[in-house]
């Protein structure tokens, strides 16, 4: 706070300035500095440090339940993650949950943001509608997709089947049947918009003349959009699919509120919290803590990559 | 020249399919919200009726046993976890988006993704120490430590958008202030804040949003006095008997301040959800 001030001493007496120019330099710097600390600060604190937390425990032999043998364990926990079948077995979810959701809300966004980009009647109206399942706390959507519509008995799937084929209809277990695919639908719904928004904004920002002026030289509708408009795209799908890939990835609430965990839905977030909620096993947990930000690390270098592109351009 | 003018050589029946479409995907989306409301406002036994009962009598006893389960102390404390966050977030951020765009840094754009890698770090990965950490120091079940933590998470957002809403303030504004010699804090508060007003606005609803929806670290570190919205939908459930229009009321009513906040900011949504980065 000193060195702002005494900027703003400087500044009023430019007198002074010619003499002191090096030490100023210094003070320049630290008053450009300084309305970023606390900022900077408070984020390396919290989002740094419990990580480095996370690290060492992970080198430790640490459960709750026996806090006599608490010691340093080498790789051991790494060694049992990766033998663990339901660590494993988490990361296969992780995987499955992630491409299943990111890339069908991907296409079905994109395929939306296209019918959204031209004109009709109420198209503002559509656009807030869209954006309805975003907007619905995701505890919230979860039970909503739970007990509303994927319950055999009054869900409102079973009710439509009963609606059209009569009292014979099939009346499945959503759930039970398909608990992967039931988290996936649900989070799709949820994601679709998120994916719309990012497309749309994107192709409301192509250059029209360009396209105007392929259109009138005869390029067909498929031709814009393979050569023009998707390559123009490619950026913004990129940086959806990236975004969307770092959320679901850490996704939590959705599997534990529709299955618990259970029925093989137990992501590597699930994993990690019943590993350290549950079993008490700090140790382990947090082995498949540094597992998950590695595979993280791989996803948000790409996404960075993507933002850095974007953001080069618009300073442009 | 707006987009749409150029479908507009298409053959007219085309078009029109194409926005009839439009309408019935966006209405398929949206089918799911209008079926939790029409069921929060049915009878318990009129909800569970299969096939469904459309036009069975409105009623509010899923909101009265809603209400009846005290939910206002979680309410409250998202409430207060959510509102203070925010306005750390924007005492935080504000400040640090000058530093990031008007008088920059050096090395501005490495702080900028610096702080953009730490969002892409999942919580789950930290969680264990933030928990330990918290039952040391006995602040488990405080809500001030949910509130740091939410202001920590939502930094990141509030500060890239922030840094493209202060790179379209106008550079004679801020010789203007730098001649008057006005102090940082002065040029902050009375210059640039109200012209970027708006932005800070939307920045402040999307941290908002986010922080009203968390779940893992209030499971995690709160309990019976500090637990929020979420928390307790979470455990709303367990109950026998009839329960869908409970579970249908309960869910609107906390989604609702979202539902306002994100209607609000319909328009900044792109730029809070993308980091900024789209427009």
């Amino acid at each position: 706070m000193s060195t702002a001030n005494t900027t703003a001493e400087v500044t009023t007496a430019p007198a002074a300035q010619q003499q002191r120019s090096t030490q100023l330099a210094k003070a320049g710097d630290w008053a450009r500095r300084a309305p970023l600390l606390p900022a900077l600060v408070f984020v390396i604190v919290l989002t740094q440090l419990p990580f480095i937390g996370t690290l060492v425990i992970s080198f430790m032999n640490w459960n709750a339940y026996y806090p006599d043998e608490r010691g340093f364990a080498g790789l051991d926990n790494y060694k049992r993650v990766f033998t663990d079948i339901n660590a494993r077995q988490a990361v296969v979810v992780t995987v499955l949950l992630t491409v299943g959701v990111v890339g069908i809300s991907l296409v079905l966004g994109l395929a939306i943001a296209l019918l959204l980009d031209r004109k009709f009647l109420g198209r503002g109206v559509v656009r807030t509608l869209m954006i309805v399942p975003f907007l619905i706390v995701p505890v919230a959507a979860a039970l909503l997709w739970k007990h509303a519509l994927y319950n055999p008995e009054y869900g409102l799937f079973n009710g439509l089947l009963k609606w059209v084929f009569g009292p014979n209809a099939p009346q499945p277990d959503w759930i039970t049947n398909n608990p992967l695919w039931s988290i996936i639908a649900a989070l799709v719904w949820q994601w679709t918009p998120f994916m719309m928004l990012i497309l749309l904004a994107g192709l409301q920002s192509r250059p029209l003349d360009v396209v105007e002026a392929a259109r009138i030289d005869g390029a067909s509708s498929w031709q814009i959009f393979k050569n023009m408009t998707l390559p123009h795209l490619r950026q913004y799908i990129e940086l959806s699919g990236l975004l969307g890939a770092i959320y679901v990835v850490a996704n939590f609430d959705a599997v534990f509120t529709i299955t618990s965990g259970g029925l093989g839905t137990a992501n590597l977030p699930y994993y990690i919290y019943q590993t350290f909620y549950t079993a008490q096993d700090y140790g382990r947990a947090s082995a498949a803590g540094v597992v998950v930000v590695i595979a993280t690390i791989v996803i948000a270098t790409l996404a960075l990559r993507t933002v850095f592109s974007l953001f080069k351009e618009e300073s442009r | 020249m707006d987009p749409s003018e150029i479908h507009h050589r298409k053959p007219p029946k085309k078009a029109a399919l194409l926005g009839v479409l439009a309408w019935i995907v966006g209405l398929l989306f949206a089918l799911p919200v209008f079926w939790m409301l029409l069921t929060s406002f049915h009878k318990e036994t009129d909800a569970a009726k299969n096939p469904p009962d459309v036009f069975a009598p409105l009623s509010l006893e899923g909101y009265q046993s809603f209400f009846a389960a005290g939910p206002w102390p979680a309410l409250l404390n998202s409430l207060t976890a959510s509102v203070i966050s925010t306005t750390l977030v924007i005492l935080l951020a504000f400040p640090a988006a000058y530093a990031l765009s008007i008088r920059p840094v050096r090395k501005w754009t490495d702080v900028l993704f610096f702080f953009l890698s730490t969002k892409m770090l999942p919580i789950v990965a930290g969680i264990l120490p933030l928990y330990l950490i918290a039952q040391k120091a006995h602040v488990l079940d405080n809500i001030w430590y949910l509130i740091i933590l939410y202001t920590a998470m939502n930094l990141p957002i509030a500060i890239w958008m922030l840094r493209s809403f202060l790179a379209e303030v106008p550079v004679e504004m801020l010789e203007a202030a730098q001649v008057d010699g006005a102090s940082l804090t002065r040029t902050l508060r009375d210059v640039i804040a109200p012209v970027v007003m708006p932005g800070i606005a939307a920045a402040a609803l999307i941290c908002f949003i986010f922080s009203w929806n968390e779940l893992l670290l209030a499971r995690v570190l709160t309990g019976t006095v500090a637990g929020t919205a979420p928390v307790f939908l979470t455990g709303f459930v367990t109950s026998q008997g009839l329960f869908l229009a409970k579970v249908c009321a309960a869910s609107l009513v906390v989604s609702l301040p979202v539902l306002a906040a994100g209607f609000a900011a319909q328009d900044k949504l792109v730029q809070g959800l993308s980091m900024g980065a789209v427009r």
